[in-house]
């Protein structure tokens, strides 16, 4: 029989409030093996925890259980208390009566009710419960950062600068990511490439970095501290050894009219490309698709005038396999497609632009080589309405709930700089809100509407319609003078929505990292374990975890850094010790399980038995404890219930559905 | 019958939720304050897939009188694959008991991610009131169904 | 018959195999029985006949553990339980040799008496190649009744005659098929929730707990069963009268979903008359109808639809939403 003590948390009022804290003790004092039991304000802090382990020492407590938050919150806690006390710390169960009970429910004897049968549950199953040894499993001593962009670059090189290797997996042929098409950023002007570069450069010849450009994981298997993952290196056609990126094979192919992604297609590029000057590496890929020689097999004009030789058609796609400890996903975003929004004339007019499309108008490398102008007809617009909002915060299907935390600033950034250059252009702005929380950020949007006059309109705009004469009619709301507002306009430029880059769906499932509804990935706690995935040894950094501007990539990259550096830092770790175990004496051998185990943790084996009134050889189920993560899949396979889960058993499982039954 | 004092049926309900989505859920709900009836009684599994038969049809011959499990959206599974084996696992077993007579609104699955407070709030609310309208679960207590 | 006799017996005396499971003479006519035969001379009581409806591939898997082969006859439809215990590695194929038997139907000896023939002392005519009717000599007098009016259920829904597995065939077989296999359950699946739980709950007031439906069942071949598992807190004394007796057909039915090869055996034996098999056949109808046309035991390298998934599986609301129409 267990000696078990119950700890009831009023967590201040938090469970108090709704939860007769006083009554719970007094009920569970009659549960079986409970041998004491105490209620205390707050059973996490230091003297709450100081009571356990008291109570452990002094009653010689077997088991305990806390009836408090959720033990996804501080189940480590009191496991960590316990074992300090001299307890195994699998001899602690958490009845979770905050979260599933007292925050919920209204109706105090109600509550308290189900506070008594939830610690009952939770008393049922330490009754069975035994002590459970962690074991170990080694490190290993490499990370993999997937995406380029500069929250991978960031973390990269500060996980590299501890000295451990670091691989780059980029899907496009160079790193640099979104940040390498802005033109300036907020709030203080300075030029995008300018500090991007230096970083790309860095990462590029840091002799812990391995960076695979136009690549993409393709598989991964393996748990923290030792992943093994396949990347796809895509066929570049080109020798990245031998090009020494002189540029001839770019000018001289014959196929030039394929939209430039890196330019938002807003004009073209040959078919053997990179897509910026600075791309890192600076080697060109050609893309299939377009290629005449690979579409037509006659050209070949790339490879003849290549002097190094580097041109090599027959390249196939390789996949390497990798061992990493860490990952970490850094996949960045895109901007949603506008085809929900047609009253917007995104679809119908080239002067109805994306934000991203003006950065690289403005940008000196861009299609206009900085020029403001018309994508129409190449004049300087006269008037420029920007439409904030589009498609964030929004109520419908249309577009995102969230609010996509960037366009007020880079809008404000736009008037700004337009206003700068072009003082004559009227510049409007449309907005619902807006927002500027950030250091330096509302002195900056100040600047626009103070120092250079941008028109800011609170209110929505309802529709764009071109004109014939090539204008655009802007009509909208200004809801302050609650007035109808029709306006002309040359340029009209859409704060879109930004959304987690689609390829995330595919990599979170890889990973079996979590998602949310948006499909930013989850992280292990909103507030005190933001760079972590609930995954283990999965950490995220930039805007895969939810909207962020630059500063802020740059500290979460840096945070994910640290927290991959930690986890490097050690030799091994300890594994979970809820795993799987088979009965021999009762296991069929019949393969069922390993069927089923995702981890290929199962093997047979010919063992002999021995029993009661048995002693033979068989073939019987084995686990390797170190592949097994414990999802207890097979014990739901198992005909003859062989196989169980340790701290997840048959047993506790069905004495925790007979205590909440009862 | 367990009724409360205004002679309302108050329904014993156990729900299965998987440790790394819906419990999280579940907990979000919490955090949310979006309220459910206590009714409902969280049985914490590492996963959907851990959620055997027999776990299931004891709580039913224990007297409960809805059983619900909540696990990851397929493609989600922390462990890659345990929710697709519990959904047909649980396809099969409600489908038999549905065959015996069992009234089919008593179980239920339902995919729940640790982002989805509301639905798990929502999902809760409904299904007591799924099985409040069902009434007690007499016909499942006892299979042998002696008189 | 004694062409089948003499072949077992050349292979027991040219070292082919060291022992013949088979059927055995009963003390009456109408109730053979499994039985291993060690030596040629004892093959003088072996009988395959029209009686011989008890699946000999369970008894292989304690047999293919002794030393040399042992020859196992097994009619068409026992060789798909054959061909899953391989699967599960219940049984070790190199130590089995398999004689395919013929097979016209199997007869169920309750039909005749269902139809007023009793006190019987003496059947003829129920061996393969025997003819279209049986006769029986009763001490109220001779009777007669085709063989077809006395096949088991199962046969009428036979799933073929073809084996599975064999080493060598002996015997020409009868297609008995005349039914739909599914019409059983598609006629409770039409009845209404209630109808339904009358039907089942007469029917399984019935069962006396005699475990010989467990006993015979070539899926059912856990070295410990489940209900003698204490990890489900199901085989004690306490709670045998609840836990176990309650559910007990509607977990063993869930056991073997996905498993189970529909032989009948269970139905066949059940000393209540229990239509045991309409649970398993249910499994096999669902499993068909969501997840693809499975036949277990069919191809021992297939995959169970219960270890198996595809994203696109159906949502376990598809329950309601069929029988709710």
């Amino acid at each position: 029989m267990q000696r078990i003590g119950v700890f009831v948390c009023h967590c201040g009022t938090n469970i108090a409030a709704t939860v007769d804290v006083k009554k719970v003790v007094e009920l569970v004092r009659f549960e079986p093996g409970v041998v004491h039991a105490e209620d205390y304000p707050y059973m996490c802090s230091e003297v709450g925890q100081q009571k356990i382990a008291e109570a452990i020492k002094e009653k010689q407590l077997t088991g305990v259980v806390v009836c408090s938050c959720s033990p996804r919150m501080h189940e480590a806690t009191f496991r960590n208390c316990a074992e300090k006390a001299g307890l195994n710390p699998y001899m602690v169960e958490v009845a979770n009566i905050r979260e599933h009970c007292s925050w919920i429910h209204k109706d105090m004897e109600e509550a308290t009710k189900k506070a008594v049968i939830l610690a009952r549950a939770a008393i049922a199953k330490v009754n069975l419960n035994t002590p459970l040894q962690a074991g170990e499993s080694p490190v290993v001593k490499r990370a993999l950062v997937i995406g380029g962009g500069i929250a991978g670059i960031q973390t990269a090189i500060d996980i590299a600068e501890a000295g451990y290797k670091v691989d780059i997996v980029e899907k496009t042929p160079s790193i640099g990511g979104r940040m390498s098409q802005l033109d300036k950023t907020f709030p203080t002007l300075d030029c995008s490439s300018c500090i991007l570069t230096p970083k790309m450069v860095e990462v590029s010849t840091h002799p812990n970095i391995t960076i695979h450009t136009y690549s993409e994981v393709d598989k991964v298997s393996g748990f923290v501290g030792n992943f093994t993952v396949d990347i796809k290196k895509k066929a570049r056609s080109v020798d990245l050894d031998k090009c020494t990126g002189c540029g001839v094979c770019q000018q001289k192919c014959p196929m030039k009219k394929v939209p430039n992604e890196f330019n938002r297609e807003l004009n073209t590029r040959s078919a053997i490309y990179t897509p910026f000057a600075q791309a890192v590496p600076n080697v060109p890929v050609i893309d299939r698709e377009h290629c005449l020689m690979f579409k037509t097999g006659k050209c070949g004009v790339c490879s003849k005038v290549c002097q190094a030789g580097a041109v090599d058609y027959e390249q196939q796609d390789e996949i390497i396999t990798e061992k990493y400890g860490a990952i970490v996903v850094a996949t960045g975003f895109d901007i949603i497609k506008l085809d929900k929004y047609d009253e917007y004339a995104y679809s119908q007019s080239p002067d109805v632009i994306t934000s991203l499309e003006l950065e690289r108008i403005m940008n000196a490398a861009g299609p206009t080589n900085g020029h403001l102008e018309r994508m129409s007809d190449h004049k300087p617009p006269k008037n420029m309405v920007f439409i904030q909002c589009v498609g964030s915060r929004c109520a419908d299907h249309r577009g995102k709930s969230y609010c996509s935390k960037i366009c007020c600033m880079y809008t404000a950034k736009h008037a700004m700089l337009i206003r700068d250059k072009y003082p004559d252009v009227n510049v409007t702005v449309f907005y619902i809100d807006v927002r500027t929380p950030g250091k330096n950020f509302d002195e900056f949007y100040r600047r626009a509407v103070e120092q250079y006059h941008v028109n800011y309109i609170k209110g929505q705009v309802g529709k764009v319609a071109p004109q014939p004469d090539g204008s655009l009619l802007v009509q909208g709301v200004d809801l302050i003078d609650n007035k109808q507002i029709v306006m002309n306009a040359d340029m009209v430029v859409l704060a879109a929505a930004i959304e987690p880059n689609p390829d995330i769906r595919k990599i979170a499932t890889m990973l079996t990292a979590s998602i949310d509804t948006n499909n930013f990935l989850t992280e292990a706690h909103a507030k005190l374990r933001p760079v972590e995935s609930p995954t283990a040894g999965i950490f995220l950094s930039g805007v895969t975890q939810g909207p962020k501007d630059i500063p802020e990539t740059v500290s979460q990259a840096g945070a994910a850094a640290v927290k991959v550096i930690g986890l490097l830092a050690k030799d091994k770790l300890k594994t979970n010790p809820c795993t799987a175990k088979c009965d021999v004496m009762m296991c069929n051998g019949c393969s069922t399980c390993a069927n089923v185990c995702p981890y290929g943790a199962i093997t047979y084996e010919d063992q002999e038995v021995r029993g009661p009134g048995v002693r033979e050889v068989r073939r019987v189920a084995q686990v390797n404890v170190a592949l097994c993560q414990g999802c207890g899949a097979c014990t739901g396979a198992c005909p003859s219930g062989a196989m169980d889960l340790q701290g997840f058993s048959n047993r506790q499982l069905i004495s925790e559905v007979d205590a909440i039954c009862r | 019958m367990p009724m409360t004092e205004n002679g309302e049926f108050r329904p014993l309900i156990v729900a299965f939720c998987c440790n790394w989505c819906s419990y999280a859920g579940a907990d979000l709900a919490g955090s949310s304050r979006l309220s459910y009836p206590a009714d409902v009684k969280i049985i914490r599994v590492p996963c959907s897939g851990r959620v055997n038969p027999m776990f299931i049809l004891r709580a039913f011959e224990r007297g409960a009188d809805g059983v619900i499990i909540c696990g990851c959206h397929p493609g989600d599974c922390h462990y890659t694959s345990g929710n697709y084996f519990a959904r047909r696992r649980m396809t099969l077993l409600f489908s038999m008991l549905d065959y015996i007579g069992v009234e089919n609104g008593r179980t239920r699955v339902e995919w729940v991610s640790a982002a989805e407070g509301a639905k798990f709030s929502a999902t809760m609310n409904e299904f007591v009131e799924k099985i409040k309208s069902l009434g007690e679960n007499v016909r499942l207590g006892d299979l042998r169904c002696k008189d | 018959m004694q062409g089948l006799i003499d072949r077992l017996s050349a292979l027991l005396s040219d070292g082919t195999v060291a022992r013949v499971l088979g059927w055995k003479k009963g003390d009456m006519p109408y109730n053979p029985e499994p039985h291993m035969f060690e030596t040629a001379e004892s093959l003088k009581d072996f009988v395959y006949d029209g009686f011989c409806g008890a699946n000999l591939s369970k008894m292989m898997i304690e047999a293919s553990k002794l030393e040399g082969k042992t020859a196992v006859c097994l009619k068409p439809c026992d060789s798909y339980s054959f061909n899953q215990l391989i699967r599960e590695h219940r049984v070790d194929r190199e130590n089995a040799y398999i004689i395919g038997v013929g097979c016209r139907g199997k007869l169920d000896i309750d039909k005749a008496r269902a139809n007023g023939i009793k006190g019987i002392e003496e059947v003829s005519g129920t061996e393969l190649d025997g003819p279209d009717s049986v006769s029986f000599k009763t001490i109220y007098g001779d009777k007669e009744m085709s063989y077809s009016d006395l096949l088991l259920g199962r046969c009428h829904v036979c799933k073929g005659k073809e084996h599975m597995i064999y080493d060598e065939l002996w015997g020409e077989s009868k297609d008995t098929a005349d039914s739909e296999r599914f019409d059983e359950v598609k006629a409770l699946e039409a009845m209404s929730p209630a109808e339904r739980f009358e039907f089942f709950k007469k029917e399984l007031s019935k069962c006396i707990r005699c475990n010989a439906c467990r006993n015979v069942c070539p899926a059912c071949s856990c070295r410990k069963c489940a209900f003698d598992n204490n990890n489900f807190d199901s085989q004690q004394k306490a709670n045998v009268d609840s836990f176990e007796e309650k559910m007990f057909h509607i977990i063993r039915a869930f056991h073997v979903a996905g498993r189970c090869t529909d032989c009948g055996e269970c139905s066949r034996v059940c000393p209540e008359g229990i239509p045991l098999h309409l649970f398993n056949r249910k499994f096999i109808k669902d499993i068909d109808e969501l997840y693809g046309e499975f036949q277990a035991g069919k191809d021992p390298e297939a995959q169970s639809p219960l270890t198996d998934y595809t994203f696109e599986d159906c949502e376990p609301g598809i329950v309601a939403e069929r029988s709710n129409g």
